[in-house]
């Protein structure tokens, strides 16, 4: 079967502007909006969009997280996800650990794409795709601003540094999205009712033989430096004054 | 202990990348390290030249390779692990080659990666922006296992030139190389303006330039004061302008001496790619835009009269 994997994550929302704890512990979590990391919003669109056109015929969401993870694969699945797999763990889960679950559900599900979002806007490392590529030694084209699947290979326009980079990959392949591959869709209240009737299974992190181990110890969290106060110009003569006596023009 | 630091250069076949340069800087914090830059191309001469006389180096390898054309992650990645073996650290550039690069590097290797790299505390702990920029994260690795790094760019000077280049060594790896990966095309948009990533001055705009058109009075700007032009997402996905002119968490992060946000309302994502940045400038006609809140200088107004009248004045 054409299947496409969607690996989503749940993440404070991107419109929360958020707090680091004053122990440095962390960023305060309690109360706050969570919702599905905007890129994996992306990567499901695109899914959904492929099996549409006929490219694919199940799309599978699958996230590494909490129970309460949950709540974003019903989202997902009110979306038009078909089936969802949470891999609960709870703690800290990084690239490495996520990546190595969503091999496990690889094997299990033998997808011919693997979508994910480009990074995770918590804490914003932008490796699960890669890594994920890497163990299962398949092609990786990330930051997919467009991506048109063929039988046994797809072509993938990537945003980099330089413009748009266009490549090649064989089938199957881990694709990661930048923002501008779609617009995600809205999710619809009667969909929201189907999505409770629809497949939801649980594993747990370590029934998959994965182990949690963390590589990095979370040290310490700490706001960023404050930028001083600024002051207000009246006009452009004022503007091109001020910066001429910082020596900036 | 001793550690040896492995960096991949990223170029483009002739030139070496400033990044590499910022990578060393970079790396010298590692106290005590050896640092060894790796050059994967078709023909390495000309850009191992130039990775030797940066200084802090203390060689670079050579690997050479039709394969290597076209800087693919999948095919470079196998090449850095063979390479990596007496290595304590390798670090790669926080720029779309180097992002893609390294978590496959750090993959293979079964490591832990330190993205972003903003400051080295000490040989296996470092600082982050995690958040869009609206925390800084410390994190200690074991140091049972190789570290892998990307470094932020915003966050280094270049290393200078050393008195005397380092040893260039052309080494043979054995690795398989994958050939399910192709390169097709790339599509540059040339500009004769400076990079954005490493010009002191850059001019950005918002969605309130209004059009493509409407750029041209900051690209006029732009032109007198010698800057780079960026833009914000709205302005981007309006086509305003091209995505490479991104600047933002998404786009380009940037530590300018001076930048000019034009007609930007200053979104959190946004300010992430600005707020190293060593004077912010703001002209817009909302008074309450958030962008005020990080600007050293805020000017209210129409953009279309004052950009203008600025160039006049300079």
């Amino acid at each position: 079967m054409r299947r496409i994997l969607v690996g989503i994550k749940r993440v404070v929302d991107y419109n929360v502007r958020i707090r680091v704890k004053p122990d440095g512990s962390g960023v305060v979590t309690d109360g706050v909006k969570l919702s599905i990391n905007p890129f994996d919003e992306i990567a499901l669109e695109e899914a959904l969009r492929i099996k549409e056109r006929g490219g694919a015929e199940e799309v599978v969401v699958a996230t590494v997280g909490p129970a309460d993870c949950q709540q974003q694969l019903r989202t997902a699945l009110a979306m038009g996800a078909d089936r969802a797999v949470l891999v609960q763990a709870d703690g800290v889960v990084e690239p490495l650990a996520a990546a190595r679950a969503l091999l496990k559900l690889v094997e299990r599900e033998q997808p011919l794409l693997v979508i994910l979002g480009k990074q995770a806007i918590d804490d914003d490392n932008g490796q699960t795709g890669q890594v994920l590529a890497a163990l299962w030694n398949r092609p990786q084209a990330t930051y997919a601003s467009k991506l048109e699947l063929g039988p046994s290979s797809a072509r993938v326009t990537r945003e980099v540094d330089a413009g748009l980079e266009t490549l090649e990959v064989d089938l199957p392949a881990v694709v990661t999205t930048d923002l501008r591959l779609n617009e995600p869709r809205y999710v619809k209240l009667p969909d929201i009712m189907k999505a409770k009737k629809k497949p939801l299974d649980t594993v747990a992190l370590a029934a998959l033989g994965v182990e949690q181990r963390q590589q990095l110890k979370l040290v310490r969290f700490e706001p960023p430096p404050q930028r001083q106060k600024g002051i207000r110009v009246k006009d452009a003569a004022e503007l091109v004054e001020a910066l001429r006596k910082k020596g900036l023009l | 202990m001793s550690w040896k630091v492995l960096i991949v250069a990223e170029h483009d076949g002739a030139k070496l990348n400033v990044s590499t340069a910022k990578c060393v800087t970079c790396a010298l914090g590692v106290a005590g390290a050896e640092i060894s830059v790796a050059v994967c191309a078709v023909d390495a001469a000309a850009v191992a030249a130039q990775a030797a006389r940066l200084s802090g180096v203390s060689g670079v390898l050579a690997v050479e390779n039709p394969a290597n054309q076209h800087a693919l992650a999948a095919v470079l990645a196998p090449q850095l692990v063979a390479l990596s073996g007496p290595f304590t650290h390798v670090f790669g550039p926080s720029t779309t080659f180097g992002k893609d690069l390294m978590a496959r590097v750090a993959g293979l290797l079964g490591a832990a990666q330190v993205s972003d790299i903003m400051a080295i505390e000490s040989p296996t702990r470092f600082r982050r922006p995690i958040y869009a920029g609206n925390a800084i994260l410390t994190v200690e690795a074991a140091g049972d296992g190789k570290i892998v790094g990307t470094v932020r760019m915003a966050s280094f000077e270049a290393a200078g030139p050393a008195a005397t280049p380092a040893p260039v060594e052309k080494v043979a790896v054995s690795a398989q190389l994958p050939a399910h990966t192709r390169f097709v095309s790339v599509s540059a948009a040339r500009s004769d303006r400076p990079d954005l990533q490493t010009a002191a001055r850059v001019i950005s705009g918002g969605r309130a330039l209004g059009s493509a058109e409407g750029f041209k009075i900051l690209y006029s700007l732009a032109g007198k004061l010698g800057a780079a032009v960026g833009a914000s997402r709205a302005a981007v996905d309006a086509g305003y302008a091209p995505n490479e002119m991104q600047v933002g968490q998404t786009g380009k992060i940037i530590a300018p001496e001076l930048y000019v946000a034009v007609g930007i309302s200053g979104a959190i994502q946004h300010l992430t790619g600005i707020k190293d940045a060593r004077t912010i400038v703001a002209i817009n006609k909302d008074a309450e835009a958030p962008i005020f809140e990080v600007a050293d200088f805020g000017l209210v107004g129409d953009l279309f009269q004052i950009i203008p009248e600025i160039e006049r004045l300079i």
